[in-house]
């Protein structure tokens, strides 16, 4: 290899941005096509360092937009390179089109969301808005808590978008700020370890292979439309969880980290639960363990894929529940929450009572405390003790005046 | 006595976030000054601005104030003028904003030469992102996204205006406030698309990466690339590629789209004939 390798020590201090920024340096990415957005930048900045400093064979392409980014990056992926790149927020909106491009010409992209509120009004913090916006795109969708998180799914989101049976782009999602620009520590692979854990990348129905020319995202209306939908939205209901659990599984082989399509959090004799994404799931597990002494059986359930929705794997994780708050970071705007929306779909033809309520909060880096959360399972235990809710179905958490809760 | 800026500025909102010794509270005090020279009521006033440093304009100054997306400035802009044709709206974009991701939108602005007035803040570099090369970012220079140095050719700014067919082109630096608070007066009171490459100093992020530690070594870099219209004009042909003409480079009478758009009104209420060929000077 022409490039250098790195000496990273056992354990490195790392922000979320930096974590990934690691794991696109390890996997040797061939493009990255990038445009700055508050609080994403770091990420291709480290990959544009590490370019400069001669620790990878890449390019960096610095364009005029977001959309040009995403553009970059499906004609070099169509072009047959390994690809990546990371955005937030209103970038993730300008993308948006794009986005349905890379997925729909099936292309093994990877891009970095660092979660970010959506103006107006204009906002730089952490919320999932942005995330929840393109959940639709037809890209597989991981979660990550924290630095560590980050970097281990980048290389799994590698491993699996890759594979010549999904061939479908993925995102990793990570809290804008709150993981993106908070050091903590994070057990990285060596180089060859991670290298070799993603595989060399091999293209498939890239454009440059001249024996054989394909072409990419041609017109087709009512007569073709539907069948490649359709194939796309089949190949994410039953050929993406089994090579996600691959993935997972090999990683726990290498590291002795485990990553679940949901990750249960204290549920195994849990009566109430909460729902939650991002660094919140973090805070939840501490209170539960907290009010788990004061004798309120809490759990927590986190998601960790987004996209496909792991529908089996809820209903079986929320066994025996009888309580279910949905904390959604983004506002619904007219709406109940998506989480609860996802869960009163798995809920409604199971044979157990639960009672689901659904809590708002945290938009614009609004924190969600302790003591919020505290709170939240205080109510679910009474919605336990009831079995039918005992507040609204719906509750906005930690907004200034009088209380907001609906139907 | 001392020019009174309280009763322009969201006082609440001081001090402002840009970096001390930053260019943008001078150029916001000229535009100050030149509104008042101008004679404007406040509330006839309209300031559009994008996102990035420049995106601050519209939080500082106490009139209608629009923040709007990254580079869609001049589209906003064109919807609240063609709304309000009689009132003064005044357009505020970095050169990432108004050149890269935006500039579609400020070409066509000027091709319609529809009557805003477009302030380019002009730093050289994305600077609230921190450092990466913007479509001005001069070749060879360094910073962030671009650690062995740009490549990327330079945009004359004035020069794409000129040719997109804005009727007033300017240019002006910070480091003369009153020459600038005077080339903005010229703009503001001139009907049509009127736009501003007005340059400033980001020592931050584009100054300390190039051996431009302070806003005054940043600055006397700008004062060195540029130099009066006159005089650019005298240079030999080979040194003009290295400066940049400053003053007004272009001011010409055109037909302004609000006016233009009155014909269409005109015709679609059956006032006047149909809209042909003959109608403008310009037939193809």
């Amino acid at each position: 290899m022409a490039f250098e390798k790195m000496e990273l020590n056992e354990v490195e201090v790392w922000d979320g941005n930096f974590a990934a920024a690691q794991a696109m340096r390890q996997v040797q990415i061939d493009v990255v096509s990038a445009y700055p957005i508050t609080p994403s930048t770091p990420i291709v900045e480290g990959y544009a360092k590490f370019l400069a400093d001669g620790y990878i064979e890449g390019e960096f392409m610095m364009v005029e937009s977001e959309h040009a980014a995403m553009s970059g990056c499906i004609g070099a992926a169509a072009a047959g390179g390994r690809v990546a790149t990371a955005t937030s927020s209103q970038g993730l909106a300008l993308m948006a089109e794009t986005l349905y491009q890379a997925s729909g010409m099936r292309l093994p992209i990877v891009l970095n969301i660092v979660n970010r509120a959506l103006a107006a009004p204009l906002n730089v913090n952490g919320d999932h808005s942005d995330m929840y916006m393109v959940r639709d795109s037809g890209w597989i969708q991981f979660d990550a808590y924290n630095p560590q998180e980050v970097y281990d799914l980048n290389l799994i989101a590698f491993k699996v978008a890759e594979d010549h049976d999904v061939r479908l782009p993925a995102v990793v999602n990570q809290d804008g700020f709150m993981t993106s620009h908070t050091a903590s520590n994070v057990r990285p692979l060596s180089d060859d370890e991670a290298y070799n854990f993603v595989g060399e990348f091999k293209p498939m129905n890239d454009m440059l292979d001249l024996d054989n020319p394909v072409t990419h995202g041609v017109q087709t209306e009512e007569d073709w439309h539907f069948e490649h939908k359709a194939r796309q939205h089949n190949d994410l209901m039953t050929k993406v969880f089994p090579k996600i659990q691959e993935a997972f599984d090999a990683f726990e082989k290498l590291t002795g980290r485990r990553y679940n399509m949901v990750e249960k959090y204290l549920l195994d004799d849990a009566e109430v639960a909460v729902v939650a994404m991002g660094t919140s799931v973090e805070t939840a597990v501490e209170v539960a363990r907290e009010l788990r002494e004061e004798g309120i059986k809490a759990g927590v359930i986190g998601i960790r894929v987004f996209r496909p929705w792991p529908f089996e794997y809820i209903a079986e994780a929320i066994k025996g529940l009888k309580a279910i708050g949905t904390l959604d970071r983004s506002s619904p705007n007219g709406a109940l929450g998506a989480l609860y929306n996802e869960f009163a779909g798995v809920l409604v033809n199971s044979d157990q009572k639960t009672v689901l309520t659904n809590y708002v909060y945290g938009l614009g880096g609004r924190d969600l405390t302790k003591a919020h959360l505290r709170e939240i399972f205080k109510e679910l235990k009474a919605n336990a003790d009831a079995g039918k809710p005992t507040t609204e179905l719906q509750q906005l958490i930690g907004v200034r005046g009088p209380k907001l809760a609906y139907l | 006595m001392a020019f009174n800026y309280e009763k322009y500025l969201r006082i609440e909102k001081m001090p402002t976030l840009w970096c001390w010794g930053c260019g943008d509270g001078v150029i916001l005090k000229s535009v100050i000054r030149a509104i008042d020279k101008c004679g404007w009521n406040m509330d006839d006033v309209c300031i559009v601005s994008g996102i990035g440093c420049s995106g601050r304009f519209s939080s500082y100054i106490d009139c209608n104030t629009v923040h709007t997306t990254h580079g869609r400035t001049v589209a906003y802009a064109t919807g609240i003028k063609l709304a309000n044709p009689d009132k003064h709206v005044i357009v505020v974009a970095g050169d990432g904003d108004g050149l890269a991701i935006g500039g579609n939108h400020t070409i066509h602005g000027c091709r319609r030469n529809i009557d805003l007035n477009f302030i380019l803040i002009n730093n050289f570099i994305y600077g609230l992102t921190n450092s990466q090369i913007s479509p001005t970012t001069p070749q060879g220079m360094w910073c962030v996204s671009a650690k062995r140095g740009n490549i990327d050719p330079t945009f004359d700014a004035c020069k794409l205006a000129m040719g997109a067919g804005a009727s007033f082109v300017a240019r002006e630096t910070m480091i003369d406030p009153k020459k600038l608070e005077k080339i903005l007066v010229k703009g503001f009171q001139h009907k049509g698309f009127s736009f501003f490459d007005i340059m400033s100093n980001c020592h931050i992020n584009l100054g300390r990466k190039n051996k431009m530690q302070n806003a005054i070594q940043n600055l006397e870099w700008i004062d060195s690339i540029t130099l009066p219209l006159k005089k650019w004009e005298a240079l030999p042909e080979e040194e003009k590629m290295n400066k940049f003409p400053t003053g007004v480079l272009r001011q010409v009478e055109q037909p302004e789209y609000c006016e233009l758009y009155d014909m269409v009104i005109e015709a679609a209420q059956g006032k006047r004939s149909k809209i042909t060929q003959d109608d403008f000077e310009k037939k193809i």
